[in-house]
């Protein structure tokens, strides 16, 4: 009897109604009714079609840049990230040196720096490089040298600058979310990989990163999302991203509310799924564990 | 020489020589002057009171710990020696630690056959093998596909005993191994030691189970603040220790 009354009280005690209404996940249904205007004037509207249709070429190269300039900074975050706890003072004062000196300068100003000055110079070795090395060069190595002697400044497509230098900028951020990672692992681990014979850098490849990894996956999908932002800074470079044909389109049609309006709705499809995504794969990771 | 006088030049029965081995970290001295032989098939039981050096001496015979000052020879290779390729020697010497180390992102059976394949080289068939073997010897053959986070602690100390195994070693070093054991899955993880040392296996076991030093040890070590207080043979140190220091810490613990 005591028993019945006990379920029977915790059914019958419902939430008053205006607890219940603060319960309700306002926010996500102000976004989604957004989304759904947005929508809606996209196809009843032909200005917002308009600028809908031209925008949408973006969409693909600030997916493709991203995508590329993140996998690249993974792998030289990888690296430094190792440097950082190198007992080789060589390679940990490298990576740190970077690291600090990299984090410290705005990421719109490094994408300037990189199209402007790093890869002009880059060229200027190169080229230097390749008239060196024709002087000296036999058989296939000759045709090498003359393109390398020969390739000019207008020949680096903005876009590979671009993507040069968002995962240089963000591979300082990713080698700081490894060094964590790998910090995480207990000691006990390399330990136990070190007395079975491995070499610290088996020791790393197969016992420590694929623990660490597993653990950093969540901060790498956020700043997956925070690099797909920051590539619409690729606009000063003039590269036909998503922001740039936004303000091309702003200059084309004088329509200033409905491109902005589009802009900001394609990059929130972006960056909403792709945080589902993440919540997602954090929420399977958690089951394996 | 360090050898002239009181000490007998080392022979090639003695698989582990130390002498005058020092370490410290930073002002805290784990071992001071510390000398010690284990002979081939010996087993070793190196006992004390907490911090007293046991475990940094044990970590110095497979270079986890670099010795500061001191000889060490481990199977004929100066271990002290800077140009010593380290992963050479402890491929031949296992290691069972008080927290176990298992590998937590490996099953069991992945846990004993990582280093066979990467460091020993051997197939995956050949190692897979090898290791279902020395989880039926361990007494646990069902447990093979099993993540370490699903054992308990005792199994979980048998498959680390077997990983090191696996590696066919000449030397196990056992640093505390049932310290973090509930009581009954010491009994467990003992009996399998038992084993190894009526096999014939050399083995250096730093331990507080003198049960176990009784049953299976040759000579037993006192250390005490990182120096050698008293070594003898295990009956004679049982029945007539010569240190008084030695005598009270047994009265305690007996």
């Amino acid at each position: 009897m005591a028993v019945t009354t006990k379920t029977d009280e915790r059914e019958s005690k419902l939430l008053p109604w205006t607890e219940r209404l603060s319960e309700v996940p306002w926010w996500a249904l102000i976004i989604l009714l957004l989304g759904a205007l947005v929508v809606y004037f996209i196809i009843v509207s032909p200005t917002y079609q308009d600028a809908f249709l031209f925008l949408v070429a973006g969409v693909k190269i600030t997916i493709g840049v991203s995508l590329i300039s993140f996998f690249l900074a993974l792998i030289l975050g990888l690296v430094l990230g190792l440097g950082r706890v190198s007992k080789n003072v060589v390679f940990y004062t490298l990576s740190s040196l970077y690291i600090e000196l990299v984090r410290g300068i705005p990421i719109l100003v490094l994408l300037i720096y990189f199209a402007w000055v790093v890869t002009p110079l880059f060229l200027q070795f190169l080229n230097w490089f390749g008239t060196a090395l024709a002087n000296v060069a036999v058989g296939p190595l000759v045709g090498l040298a003359e393109n390398m002697a020969t390739l000019a400044i207008q020949d680096v497509d903005m876009v590979v600058r671009a993507i040069v230098g968002l995962s240089f900028a963000y591979a300082a951020f990713e080698a700081e979310v490894f060094r964590a990672g790998i910090q995480s692992i207990q000691r006990g681990q390399m330990e136990a990989a070190r007395s079975v014979g491995m070499s610290y850098f088996q020791g790393m490849r197969y016992i420590i990163l694929p623990q660490a990894i597993r653990r950093v996956l969540p901060p790498l999908g956020n700043d997956f999302i925070a690099m797909l932002k920051d590539s619409s800074l690729i606009s000063v470079l003039a590269v036909r991203e998503l922001t740039h044909l936004g303000k091309l389109n702003r200059a084309r049609t004088f329509r200033t509310f409905e491109t902005w309006n589009t802009v900001a709705f394609l990059y929130l499809i972006l960056t909403l799924s792709l945080s589902i995504f993440v919540k997602f794969m954090e929420r399977r990771m958690a089951y394996e564990e | 020489m360090k050898n002239s006088g009181v000490e007998p030049l080392p022979t090639d029965d003695d698989i582990i020589v130390i002498e005058h081995l020092c370490k410290s970290f930073g002002k805290v001295q784990a071992v001071v002057d510390a000398s010690l032989r284990v002979k081939r098939g010996e087993v070793c039981f190196i006992f004390g009171p907490s911090g007293g050096g046991k475990s940094t001496l044990l970590r110095c015979i497979n270079g986890l710990e670099k010795a500061d000052s001191g000889t060490l020879i481990v199977d004929g290779i100066d271990v002290t020696h800077k140009k010593v390729n380290i992963d050479l020697v402890r491929a031949e010497v296992g290691m069972v630690f008080q927290l176990f180390n298992l590998f937590p992102h490996l099953t069991a059976l992945g846990n004993i056959t990582v280093a066979q394949e990467k460091v020993r080289k051997r197939s995956k068939k050949e190692a897979e093998r090898v290791a279902r073997e020395l989880l039926e010897r361990v007494g646990m053959p069902e447990k093979a596909d099993v993540y370490p986070d699903q054992l308990s602690g005792g199994q979980q100390q048998r498959v680390a005993m077997a990983r090191a195994l696996a590696m066919n070693p000449k030397i196990m070093l056992f640093d505390e191994p049932t310290s973090a054991l509930d009581p009954e899955m010491i009994k467990e993880v003992l009996d399998v030691m038992l084993d190894l040392a009526k096999e014939g296996m050399t083995m250096v076991v730093v331990s507080h189970e003198m049960g176990f030093a009784r049953a299976a040890a040759d000579r037993m070590v006192f250390l005490e603040e990182g120096r050698v207080i008293e070594e003898a043979a295990t009956d004679e140190l049982f029945e007539n220790p010569k240190e008084e220091r030695t005598r009270v810490f047994l009265s305690h613990i007996l």
